[in-house]
């Protein structure tokens, strides 16, 4: 099943056009990675998907989003869409406050108030994001007190907290060591039952152990998409195969 | 302090001990300074506090600190309760919801500059035209305390803003990719977070407000009393300490209440580190 389906899409930041003709469609429980150079655009297509780029001045956008059929750039609540579609950034961010506030946050932000329910949403989001048994003890602790895969699986854990039909990631294990980064990988093939998730990602590797659909992008544009095997061993474009043979230039 | 006196003597390079010798005299020098006016205010005026100056009024002979003190904390109170949440909300707008560098915002931010750059006794004369004579309200406590809140508004926007501007954007971030509003996320991330840097200014407006006299000469008034409403005078510590001394009288006196006023000082600094360390606790 198609969850989100783009076609045209164009964006500006101010003059500058990054992202030009944009057409992908992207399925229901399946991991989506977008590669590609640096500065071709994958951030800012994965921002515009829970309209994250709202927040930036002169960000203008043309084409069609749509996510389960509805326009997202249309007559829709924001918050809402971001509700349903979570979001986790390169650099862990999480809130200067305990590890159970964190979690808590999003469920509090949606009206849940009831102290037993906000502990089973905690407990549940946590295990979901395989960090648990790490800080069953210390829920009350500083979530700045974790380290750096702690706090990752943290703000995943967060995401979850509030339900999301889509988990977006830009680069989630970037900043991690070898071993935060394999448990963040096993525990996205684990998400992937119950969420759809994209992922952007500099590491071909890491692409094709944890996608089922890669898109590659250069300079704004989608050069190639398709399913990850095929993508990576049988590149229908040549710059694709240039790009994943590193014989970039 | 020694160990790095005997790693430098390793090292024996010339422009390393020139710089050490450079940083150490002149903390010490600053250090000596400040010990020497608190020691010197303290040998001069302790011996003269007796337990009359804290009688409730003020005589020719008794020259009772107790109502200035009393005063003091009043307007304290009264000009933070004026100008704190107007300088935390608009330092709110400029950085959370104004364009970053629309002209609405750089014409507010020149303005609180200017202000900040006046002289107080300029403060003093606005306040005493335009609060107490066109207003109407006379020299009076109300008329006092607008006028230096006008004066630590700056201050007190200045601090607001740039620690809310040190509040990465990847918090705000956060917060939006949840699904929580505006509203929200100010409210419960990033002024929280920036709460530190906003309770520095609040300390630091306090010590101009205890300090000042030039603003106040023309707008509280001089008559020394217990405050009994917003629209009587009064007399800050800091304006007593000023009237006694230049009357030649008194100066025994003056010393006296300046040790009150230092005490006080501490008291308020202490106490607003206090409310920030619960506050932070909270957050934790
Ligand atoms: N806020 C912005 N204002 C102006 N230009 C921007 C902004 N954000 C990104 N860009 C530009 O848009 C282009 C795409 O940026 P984007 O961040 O999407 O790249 P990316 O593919 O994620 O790169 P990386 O792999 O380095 O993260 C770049 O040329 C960048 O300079
Ligand atoms: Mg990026």
């Amino acid at each position: 099943m198609t969850k989100y389906s783009l076609s045209s899409v164009n964006l500006w930041y101010h003059d500058f056009q990054a992202l030009t003709d944009v057409n992908i469609d992207i399925d229901n429980n399946e991991v989506t990675a977008f590669i590609g150079p640096s500065g071709c655009g994958k951030s800012t297509l994965i921002k515009s998907l829970n309209r994250m780029n709202d927040l930036i001045e002169g960000c203008r956008i043309t084409g069609e989003f749509l996510l389960d059929g509805e326009d997202i750039y249309g007559n829709i609540d924001v918050n809402m869409l971001r509700k349903r579609v979570g979001m986790v950034f390169q650099k862990p961010n999480p809130f200067p406050m305990s590890i159970y506030d964190n979690v808590a946050f999003g469920p509090r932000t949606h009206g849940i108030k009831n102290r037993t329910e906000l502990d089973e949403i905690v407990e549940k989001s946590l295990r979901d994001a395989a960090i648990w048994d790490e800080c069953r003890d210390r829920l009350r602790k500083s979530a700045l007190s974790l380290s750096g895969g702690q706090q990752q699986r943290l703000c995943i854990a967060r995401a979850l907290s509030v339900a999301p039909e889509v988990l977006l990631m830009d680069e989630p294990t970037s900043a991690l060591d070898p071993i935060s980064t394999g448990k963040i990988e096993d525990l996205i093939n684990e998400l992937k039952r119950e969420y759809t998730i994209v992922i952007v990602t500099h590491n071909m590797q890491q692409a094709t152990r944890i996608s089922d659909k890669t898109a590659f992008f250069l300079l704004g544009e989608i050069i190639e998409v398709g399913r990850t095997e095929e993508l990576f061993t049988n590149p229908k474009n040549e710059k694709t195969e240039n790009y994943i043979t590193g014989r970039f230039g | 302090m020694i160990k790095n006196l005997i790693k430098l003597a390793k090292r024996k390079k010339p422009a390393d001990w020139l710089r050490f010798l450079l940083t150490w005299t002149s903390a010490l020098a600053a250090i000596a300074i400040l010990l020497y006016i608190v020691g010197f205010i303290l040998v001069k005026g302790i011996p003269h506090i007796e337990l009359s100056l804290f009688s409730t009024t003020y005589t020719v002979e008794n020259q009772s600190l107790f109502p200035a003190l009393v005063t003091t904390l009043v307007m304290v109170a009264m000009t933070l309760l004026i100008a704190v949440p107007f300088g935390v909300f608009s330092a709110i707008y400029l950085v959370e919801y104004a364009n970053r560098g629309s002209k609405i915002v750089r014409l507010i931010r020149m303005t609180t500059e200017i202000i900040a750059g006046i002289p107080s006794i300029v403060f003093g004369l606005f306040g005493y035209i335009f609060f107490a004579t066109w207003l109407g309200w006379g020299k009076s406590l109300l008329a006092g305390c607008f006028t230096l809140a006008i004066m630590i508004l700056p201050l007190i926007m200045r601090t607001t803003e740039e620690s809310l501007k040190s509040i990465p954007d990847s918090y705000r971030e956060g917060s939006f990719s949840l699904g929580a509003g505006k509203l929200r996320t100010v409210w419960r991330i990033t002024l929280p977070s920036a709460a530190p840097g906003i309770f520095a200014g609040i300390i630091l407006a306090v010590g101009r407000i205890v300090g000042e006299t030039a603003a106040l000469m023309f707008t509280i008034g001089n008559v020394i009393q217990l405050p009994n409403n917003l629209f009587s005078q009064g007399r800050t510590l800091a304006l007593h300490v000023y009237q006694l001394s230049t009357t030649g009288l008194y100066v025994d006196k003056a010393y006296a209440t300046t040790v009150i006023l230092l005490v006080v000082v501490l008291f308020i600094n202490y106490l607003s580190s206090a409310v920030e360390r619960r506050f932070l606790q909270k957050l934790r």
